[in-house]
């Protein structure tokens, strides 16, 4: 019997529960397709190090997974508590007719069942289907063969996903309960005569509050953008709390404020349906301050996580192209001393020739002189500099670099070489924070003593350039000098090797590589050493960009969903609850296109909302995130900031077009 | 007497063939220019179907009629709404008042609605209330009103259009005595000295007492008609209260 009634309770409210089963289901599929993807890639043909990369990444991905079950627990016990708030007449109604409280609990507990299955059922349908999906993606971040992918199934993601569903529906039930037994039948039975207290806020004191979140919410974007160079941990947690305590006060004070300017502008108010329009808005907003601060700093992260995310990958591509030339680097730290092992003698003392492994490369050293430091560099401006960026160490000396070495390897870069004059030098820099520093100071004619030679500087700025494979643009600096300056005895830094394999097989060219380097590292006296090979940049950075795009992926695309969710989820029982008030306003003649137009508005609006703030947010903690991720280069900030919009404007404009149209149809007059 | 609205032969007819219900059943009548008119009968005699059909918020199976010489059973979609909100004024027992709006608001609505200008708005709205008497309760929101307050304040918005007719629906059903009183008399006070036309439907004899003639309708056919002619108002309610014992147990909620 209660098994009937249940069924058909879920059939009678289908429009109330269509959005909540929709995202139910959509987070079902999201849970399952993030947590296959070890799965998927196990599929592929990967070499070892990608599949390390996706252990570390289904690792990441399952850590995340309990935040993001924590976010659609929450989400879900919302939804529930909200649609239970609804049926209070019903369960008025169960109650007069002798229905005791435990089968109102076992009634629900039918329903959040069916719903639960339903709802695991259809999400791991559509989540196996968009895994597949979802292999593709990871096949293009690893560059894998697809030609022998299979269609897979994950069963560890389906019990995971069963598994942590399981709980939130239980948790549900066990809310639930706690909800019925706390029924009292009389509030039940005048629940429907809401005696709506409409308040409007005083005007005096959203207006200041709204000022007070506004210098707020100022200082702290302030404090993250332009005061960067200062931000430490905990001022930038301060401003994270800030942030976040200002929008909620924005929206309390705005909510007050919306409806009283509205109201001044008595030619737009009294135009049309728009008292009406605004009124709805109003009492909408009103009654969402939080639920809205929240919704705006999901949003906020999601823009953020995502544009980031995507940045991070796009560079990192990008870069590995400009910033490895070459297929191979190998570094030997010498420390000003003189060289006692250069990789050519040792290649005749041991009988390990590495070069016979390369069709070219560039063999050279860098030089220093311990008077010539960075601080030298900047001159005059030096003092200053220092006061403001403390961090900098301004004593380490310069790293110098004969022009003649310069351009061969420039050559073997195929890059722009250099025109250096006589008795002149070049400073080379790519890391934009000491280039903007250097280009400050640097002025053409300016002069420096190098191993007891006056130089003039040839240019006015730094010109871009880097020596060693990179995956970001951290060259510091390097100055080039004139090859006379540099004699038998000048002080030696670094002894370089950079080269191309001859093997068009680069994996098999770069092991043998490594055999004869282990061999060469086996000599104690060596001293330290470093080799970068463009195969090992390439799978790194797609590791890196794997990870950022699948982490921004999972956690936007749940906030997202949990935003949208909960718009929608108000935004539909408002408009249930105003069916009688679009009648009147049809009885007293308001035309179709006037009503759609106003519900179009009220939706649109109550959308926009928390997108408006979050998106400000979004602007000056984008510029923060372009700081922090300087060094992985931010040029493809537009790209990323596109694809973003785009997922944002799927995911967030899905749902307001499902919520408008099921508002409408809600609304619709019935004949 | 210029005739504002002819009713010729109307029939509305309800389900499907197997049990076909007629809620009006060959009415016909017209109403003049500045005329108060209540329309009695018991419930389920079709007295509110005829106002829906009227109305324009239901249509007719079969018939005519006519408001000012246009047909309003052909008008359709857009033009019925604004005919409806031109020509018509509605009042309703339940009020139908926006609960998040100000009485002002309200009211202001159906002009608003019209898109007319908002000065225009302003004049009309504070000269309606001062004739209903609701000028104190302007600022306020319905759930801050007594039902009496609430029932001016739409009967207000009814005719702050200016409407050709204003069609009212049990208008006091939901008012104690002396609201009702008070309301009744806002009624005759406009029909008198603004000449609105109105036209109302209720199944009270008292509250029928204050219109100047009195339909009466059983079964979807019009019963009887008694005109008030030159009677007081007591005088016209034991007329109906004739009316209504002649017809019968049928309505004898009627009293």
């Amino acid at each position: 019997m209660l098994f009937k009634l249940s069924i058909s309770n879920i059939r009678r409210s289908l429009r109330d529960y269509a959005i909540y089963f929709f995202t139910l289901m959509i987070g079902v599929s999201v849970f399952y397709v993030f947590n296959a993807i070890s799965g998927q890639a196990a599929m592929m043909k990967l070499d070892e190090s990608s599949y390390e990369i996706i252990d570390l990444l289904s690792t990441v991905l399952s850590g995340i997974s309990i935040f993001v079950a924590g976010v659609l627990g929450l989400l879900i016990v919302y939804a529930s508590r909200f649609l239970m708030k609804r049926r209070k007449r019903e369960f008025a109604l169960y109650m007069t007719l002798g229905m005791g409280k435990g089968s109102i609990s076992r009634l629900l507990l039918i329903e959040t069942v069916i719903i639960g299955l339903g709802s695991l059922a259809a999400g791991l349908l559509v989540g196996i289907g968009l895994s597949q999906l979802m292999s593709a993606l990871v096949a293009n971040l690893f560059e894998a063969d697809m030609t022998a992918y299979k269609f897979t199934v994950s069963v560890k993601a389906i019990t995971k996903t069963i598994l942590y569903f399981g709980v939130m529906y239980f948790v549900v039930m066990i809310f639930n309960s706690i909800v019925v037994t706390k029924m009292k039948l009389i509030d039940l039975m005048q629940s429907d005569k809401r005696s709506e207290q409409i308040k409007l806020k005083n005007p005096i004191v959203c207006v200041v509050i709204f000022i007070i979140s506004a210098i707020a919410l100022g200082a702290a974007y302030y404090t993250v953008t332009a005061g960067y160079q200062e931000l430490s941990r905990s001022k930038l947690i301060g401003s994270i709390i800030t942030g976040a305590v200002s929008t909620f006060f924005i929206f309390w004070s705005v909510s007050g404020m919306i409806l009283r300017t509205v109201m001044s502008m008595k030619g737009m108010y009294f135009r049309s349906l728009n008292s009406f329009t605004f009124r709805q808005i109003s009492s909408k907003v009103n009654t969402m301050v939080m639920s809205m601060t929240m919704i705006c700093l999901m949003i906020f992260v999601t823009i953020c996580m995502l544009a980031a995310a995507f940045c991070i990958r796009n560079s990192l591509n990008k870069n590995i192209k400009e910033l490895c030339p070459a297929d191979y680097d190998l570094q030997f730290y010498l420390n000003g001393h003189y060289p006692e092992h250069d990789v050519m003698k040792i290649v005749e003392e041991e009988g390990i020739d590495i070069t016979e492994d390369f069709s070219e490369y560039a063999h050279f050293y860098t030089y220093i002189d311990e008077s010539l430091t960075f601080e030298k560099m900047l001159g005059e401006d030096a003092e200053e500099i220092k006061k403001s960026y403390s961090m900098i160490m301004f004593d380490s000396p310069e790293k110098i670099v004969k022009v003649s070495d310069y351009n061969a390897l420039m050559r073997l870069y195929g890059r722009d070489e250099l025109e250096l004059e006589k008795d002149s030098f070049i400073v080379t820099c790519n890391f934009k924070f000491t280039k903007e520093l250097r280009d400050r100071t640097l002025d053409k004619g300016d002069e420096i003593n190098v191993f007891g030679r006056t130089l003039r500087s040839q240019y006015d700025d730094t010109v871009d350039g880097f020596i060693t494979l990179d995956v970001a643009r951290s060259n510091e600096g390097i100055v080039v000098v004139p090859d006379d300056v540099i004699t038998e005895s000048t002080p030696l830094e670094m002894e370089y090797f950079i080269g191309n394999y001859c093997s068009d097989d680069k994996d098999e060219a770069e092991k043998t590589v490594h055999e004869k380097t282990d061999e060469l590292m086996k000599n104690l006296d060596f001293g330290p050493c470093m080799f970068t090979s463009r195969q090992e940049v390439n799978r790194n950075s797609a590791g890196i960009g794997a990870i950022a795009t699948f982490v921004g992926l999972y956690v936007g695309l749940v906030f997202l969903i949990a935003s949208g969710a909960i718009l929608a989820l108000k935004e539909l029982s408002e408009s249930a609850d105003s069916v009688g008030r679009y009648e009147m306003l049809r009885k007293i003649g308001a035309d179709e296109k006037d009503l759609n137009r106003s519900l179009f508005r009220q939706t649109g609006i109550f959308f926009l909302i928390p997108l408006i703030l979050a998106v400000l947010h979004s602007v000056f903690g984008m510029n923060f995130a372009v700081k922090t991720l300087e060094v992985f280069g931010t040029e493809d900030m537009g790209l990323s900031i596109t694809v973003t919009s785009l997922i944002l404007a799927l995911i967030y404009g899905g749902y307001f077009l499902i919520t408008f149209f099921s508002s409408k149809s809600i609304i619709k007059e019935r004949k | 007497m210029e005739q504002i609205l002819k009713i010729e032969n109307i029939e509305k007819y309800y389900g499907s063939k197997s049990s076909l219900t007629k809620a009006i059943d060959d009415i016909s009548l017209g109403v003049s220019k500045g005329e108060f008119v209540a329309i009695m009968g018991a419930s389920g005699s079709g007295k509110t179907t005829l106002l829906n059909c009227i109305s324009t918020i239901d249509r007719v199976t079969a018939g005519h009629i006519y408001l000012e010489d246009s047909d309003i059973t052909e008008i359709k979609g857009k033009a019925l709404n604004k005919f409806r909100r031109e020509k018509l004024g509605f009042i309703f027992q339940d009020f139908n008042l926006l609960d998040t709006l100000t009485a002002y608001e309200n009211i202001a609505l159906a002009l608003s609605i019209q898109k007319k200008p908002v000065k225009e708005i302003d004049t009309a709205v504070k000269t309606v209330a001062e004739q209903l008497g609701i000028t104190e309760v302007l600022s306020k929101y319905p759930y801050q009103m007594s039902g009496g307050q609430k029932q001016r304040v739409a009967s207000a918005r009814a005719i702050v259009t200016s409407p050709k007719l204003v069609l009212a629906d049990e208008p006091t059903g939901a008012l104690d005595s002396k609201s009702a009183k008070m309301l009744l008399e806002r009624f005759r006070y406009l029909n008198t000295e603004c000449g609105t036309t109105i036209m109302m439907v209720t199944h009270d004899s008292f509250t029928a007492s204050y219109a100047s003639r009195v339909i009466f309708i059983k079964d979807g056919k019009i019963f009887n008609e008694i005109n008030r002619g030159s009677d007081t108002r007591k005088q016209f309610f034991d007329k109906i209260i004739d009316v209504v014992t002649l017809l019968g147990g049928d309505m004898s909620d009627a009293l």
